[in-house]
C-alpha cells in the first residue's frame, strides 16, 4: 500500500507512520436483511480498506452466513475494524484470521484467454503447472479455472498476460482455520 | 397476553407494555393507521412537534432528563429524512431513541412511490440498528428489540420502518419476554483481575486524575453515586467533559471543572502532568485531546468503557477495562475498600498543591463592564437566580453552550442536555420541550444564541399547545459567535457571512407565538429581569443583548497540546496577534 493520499492530521500523528498490514477477518453474522450492507458502509464510512469480500450463507437452519474479509491497515486500524465489527447489532463473532496465525485461504478464478498456435500450448502448459482445469475452450480461446492462494492466481495471471489474457473473474477469498477446533 | 391485533395496535401496544407515556410525532400518510389507533387510547400521550427534527431533539431531551428510552414516531419519505440530523445527534451522544416510521406499502417499495424513500438506507449510517418490517408476524418482536437495542449496551437510536400494509395486517402479539436479543448482549461487568491491577495502579499514583464522561451518566444514577463515593476516598481531583457534567457535583472540591478546548487551565494541566488518567465513560474525543502526539505524555491511562471500539480508537490506553460504569466503579469502590485503604499510598499533597497554583490562574475569569452585558456575566447571573430551583438546562450550539458549561454548574447528573458529539444547531428548544415534559414542574431553561434558535424556532408552538413553561434565555450577540471567533483566530477577522444583518424582534416573535418576550441590554436590570422570566408561569423568550465581539476563553487552539492554552488576559496582551497564534497545520482541522 501507498502512503496515504491527505497530508496526516495534527489530532493524529501517532500512527501515520505505522506499517500497513493485511488481515483477513472472519465475520460471522446472522443472515438478515441489510447485513452486508451494515458491514460494507462501516468500511466506507469509517474509511477501511476492503482488498477482498466473499459472503454466502453457511448454516441454514440458524441463519448464518459467514463474511469473510481481506482488508489492510496499520496495526491498530486492524483492532479497531475487529471492535468496530462486534459492534454491529447481528454480528455474532469476528476472528481475525491473520492474527491467529492458523489460516487457509482460499480463492478461486476462471480466466480467459485468447490465442492461436504457439500461444495455445504455451498457455495450456502453464495451466499445467499451475494445475488449473480448462473448463471451456474454443479454437482461439481458452477459460481457466484455478484455485489457490490469492498470490498463485496473481501469478498465473501475470504468466497469461502476454500470452493473451482476455479478462479475469474472481471469488474473493474464503478461509477457515487450520486444526480440529471452529474459527 | 398474546392476542390478535393490527401491525398498528401492535405498536401502540408494545409502547405501553414498554412503560412509555410520552411519544414525539407528526402523522402523515404512511402512518394513518397508527395514528387511529393513538386516537382511541389514552395512555400514551402523544405530543405533536411542529418539525419531525423537533421530534427527535424533543426525545433525546426527555430521554436525557428522565434516563428513559425517547419515543418519536413519523411518516415516511420527508417525515423520516428530517429525523436524520437528531438520529446522528443521538448516535453521537449515545442517547437512547426508538424511532417508528411509517413505509409506503410493501407491494410500492422500490417504485418511488409518493412519499417513499430507502428509510432503512440512510439511516442505517446514523443508528445503533435499524429494521424494515416485512411480515406483521415478525412485529412484536422487533418493537421490543428495538427497546433492548436501544437502551442496552452504549445506548444509541434505533429505527423501525413500517409499511403501511403491515399496520393494516392481523397478527398475533406478544408481550415483551426473556433476554431481549437472541445473541446481543453486551458485557457489563468488568475482569476481575483488571479491577485489581487498576486499583494497585490508583494506590501508586503521585499525580492522578478521574476524566470522566457521558457514560457515567448514561449507565444511571447509582454510577454517579458511586463516581462520587470513589473520588471521595481516593481524594484524586476530577475533570469532566462535556458530556459528562453533573456526575461530580460542580460545587464538589475535588473538581476541576470541565476539560478539553475551552475547558479550564487547571484541568488541562492536570491532564497533561498527571501521571495517572483514570478514564470514565469518555472516548477521547479531539476536543478532549487537543493535539494528539503531545496529549498528556507521562501517563499511565486506564480506560474504563462500554464499547470495546473506544478503547485504544485515538488515544492508546495501558489499561483496558470493558464494563458498564456503574458496574466497574462498583468493583472499584469494593476493592479499594477491601486493599487500597490499608495499602500504603502515595501522598498527593505536592500534586494538590501544583492543582491549586493553577487554579490560581482563574481561567475562567473575564473583563467585567458596567455598560453590556457581558455573556459570561449572564450566565452566571441566570446561574445564581435559580440556584433553588429545580433546574433543568438545554443549550444550542456555539460559544455560548461554552459559557454555559463554564459558569452553569450541575451538582446532579440528568440535568444538561446539550448537543457535544455532533454540535447541532437547533437542538435546545426541542430538547427543553423533552425535558419539561419529564418534569413537568421544573424549571426548564434552553440557554441559547440568536443564530442557533432560529434552527428549530418553531418548536414554541409546540411548547404554547401543551403549556410547557420553557424558558428561551439568549445571548444575542447578532454573530453567529463561535464561527466568528474562528474566524478571527484564523481568517484574518474577515467575518465571512456571519453577522445576521436581519434578526426578528424577538420580543414580538414571543408574544407572536403566544408567549412572552423580554428584552434586556443593561447589566443593571439583568437581575430583575431574569427573575420576571422564571416567575412567569409560560413559555418565554428572553432576548438578552451582550457584548458582541466577546470571544470564549480560555481555549487549546486547533493542534496545540493541552498546556499550551490561549486565556482571555493573554489574548489582550499589547502585541499578540491573535490570527498568528494557530500554524498552518492548525488551520486545516475543524
Amino acid at each position: 500500500m501507498n502512503a496515504p493520499a491527505s497530508p496526516p492530521s495534527p489530532y493524529s500523528s501517532a500512527t501515520h507512520n505505522a506499517k500497513i498490514e493485511s488481515h483477513t477477518l472472519s465475520v460471522l453474522v446472522d443472515n438478515e436483511p441489510g447485513v452486508l450492507a451494515r458491514v460494507v458502509s462501516l468500511f466506507s464510512g469509517r474509511g477501511y480498506n476492503i482488498e477482498s469480500l466473499t459472503v454466502a450463507e453457511v448454516a441454514h437452519a440458524d441463519h448464518l452466513s459467514r463474511i469473510t474479509i481481506v482488508t489492510s491497515g496499520a496495526p491498530e486500524t486492524i483492532d479497531q475494524i475487529h471492535h468496530q465489527l462486534e459492534r454491529l447489532v447481528p454480528v455474532r463473532q469476528v476472528t481475525d484470521l491473520t492474527a491467529s496465525k492458523r489460516s487457509l485461504e482460499r480463492e478461486l478464478a476462471m480466466i480467459k484467454v485468447r490465442g492461436r498456435g504457439e500461444n495455445r500450448s504455451d498457455a495450456l502448459q502453464v495451466a499445467e503447472a499451475f494445475r488449473a482445469r480448462v473448463v471451456d475452450a474454443t479454437t482461439e480461446s481458452f477459460i481457466f479455472e484455478l484455485t489457490g492462494r490469492p498470490a498463485k492466481i496473481d501469478e498465473f495471471v501475470d504468466l497469461m498476460r502476454p500470452i493473451g489474457l482476455v479478462e479475469v473473474s474472481r471469488t474473493g477469498v474464503a478461509a477457515i482455520s487450520r486444526g480440529p477446533d471452529p474459527i | 397476553m398474546s392476542k390478535e391485533m393490527t401491525g398498528a395496535e401492535m405498536v401502540v401496544q408494545a409502547l405501553i407494555d414498554q412503560g412509555v407515556d410520552t411519544l414525539f410525532g407528526y402523522p402523515g400518510g404512511a402512518v394513518l393507521p397508527i395514528y387511529d389507533v393513538l386516537f382511541h387510547q389514552e395512555k400514551v400521550h402523544h405530543i405533536l412537534v411542529r418539525h419531525e427534527q423537533g421530534a427527535a431533539h424533543a426525545a433525546e431531551g426527555y430521554a436525557r432528563a428522565s434516563g428513559k428510552v425517547g419515543v418519536l414516531l413519523v411518516t415516511s419519505g420527508p417525515g423520516a429524512t428530517n429525523t436524520v440530523t437528531g438520529l446522528t445527534d443521538a448516535l453521537m451522544d449515545s442517547i437512547p431513541l426508538v424511532c417508528i416510521t411509517g413505509q409506503v406499502p410493501t407491494h410500492l417499495i422500490g417504485s418511488d412511490a409518493f412519499q417513499e424513500c430507502d428509510t432503512v438506507g440512510i439511516t442505517r449510517h446514523c443508528t445503533k440498528h435499524n429494521y424494515l418490517v416485512k411480515n406483521v408476524a415478525d412485529l412484536p418482536r422487533i418493537l421490543h428489540e428495538a427497546f433492548y437495542v436501544a437502551s442496552s449496551g452504549r445506548p444509541g437510536p434505533v429505527v423501525i420502518d413500517i409499511p403501511k400494509d403491515v399496520q393494516f395486517a392481523r397478527g398475533v402479539y406478544t408481550p415483551p419476554a426473556g433476554a431481549g436479543h437472541k445473541t446481543y448482549h453486551p458485557k457489563l461487568d468488568a475482569d476481575m483481575d483488571a479491577i485489581r491491577t487498576a486499583v494497585a495502579m490508583m494506590a501508586a499514583a503521585k499525580r492522578p486524575i478521574f476524566y470522566t464522561g457521558g457514560g457515567v451518566i448514561n449507565s444511571g444514577p447509582a454510577a454517579s453515586a458511586l463516581l462520587r463515593e470513589l473520588v471521595a476516598l481516593t481524594g484524586f481531583p476530577i475533570t469532566s467533559t462535556l458530556m459528562g457534567l453533573g456526575a461530580y457535583p460542580g460545587s464538589g472540591e475535588n473538581w476541576l471543572g470541565m476539560l478539553g478546548m475551552h475547558g479550564t487551565f487547571e484541568a488541562n494541566n492536570a491532564m497533561h502532568d498527571c501521571d495517572l488518567m483514570i478514564a470514565v465513560g469518555s472516548r477521547f474525543d479531539d476536543r478532549i485531546t487537543g493535539r494528539l502526539d503531545a496529549f498528556s505524555p507521562g501517563s499511565k491511562k486506564i480506560h474504563i468503557d462500554i464499547d470495546r471500539s473506544s478503547i485504544n480508537k485515538n488515544v492508546k490506553v495501558d489499561l483496558p477495562i470493558v464494563g458498564d460504569c456503574g458496574h466497574v466503579l462498583e468493583a472499584l469502590v469494593r476493592v479499594w475498600r477491601a486493599e487500597a485503604m490499608h495499602a500504603e499510598k502515595q501522598p498527593l499533597d505536592h500534586w494538590w498543591a501544583q492543582i491549586n497554583e493553577w487554579r490560581e490562574r482563574k481561567s475562567l475569569a473575564y473583563r467585567t463592564s458596567d455598560t453590556t452585558i457581558k455573556p459570561q456575566y449572564a450566565v452566571q447571573r441566570l446561574y445564581a437566580l435559580t440556584r433553588n430551583h429545580d433546574v433543568y438546562i438545554t443549550t444550542e450550539v456555539g460559544q455560548h453552550q461554552m459559557w454555559a458549561a463554564q459558569h452553569f454548574h450541575f451538582d446532579e447528573p440528568n440535568r444538561w442536555m446539550t448537543s457535544g458529539g455532533l454540535g447541532t444547531m437547533g437542538y435546545g428548544l426541542p430538547a427543553a420541550i423533552g425535558a419539561q415534559l419529564a418534569h413537568p414542574n421544573a424549571l426548564v431553561i434552553d440557554i441559547a444564541g440568536e443564530a442557533s434558535i432560529l434552527m428549530n424556532i418553531q418548536e414554541m408552538s409546540t411548547a404554547i399547545q401543551y403549556r410547557l413553561p420553557v424558558k428561551i434565555f439568549i445571548l444575542n450577540n447578532e454573530y453567529m459567535g463561535m464561527v466568528r471567533q474562528w474566524q478571527e483566530l484564523l481568517h484574518g477577522g474577515r467575518y465571512s457571512h456571519s453577522y445576521s444583518e436581519a434578526l426578528p424582534d424577538f420580543v414580538k416573535l414571543a408574544e407572536a407565538f403566544g408567549g412572552k418576550g423580554i428584552r434586556c441590554s443593561d447589566p443593571a436590570t439583568l437581575d430583575a429581569a431574569i427573575q420576571e422570566m422564571i416567575d412567569y408561569d409560560g413559555p418565554v423568550i428572553f432576548d438578552c443583548h451582550v457584548d458582541k465581539i466577546e470571544n470564549c476563553f480560555p481555549m487549546i487552539p486547533s493542534g496545540k497540546a493541552h498546556n499550551d492554552m490561549l486565556l482571555a488576559d493573554l489574548s489582550d496582551d499589547a502585541g499578540l496577534e491573535i490570527g498568528s497564534i494557530i500554524d498552518e497545520k492548525g488551520k486545516m482541522l475543524v
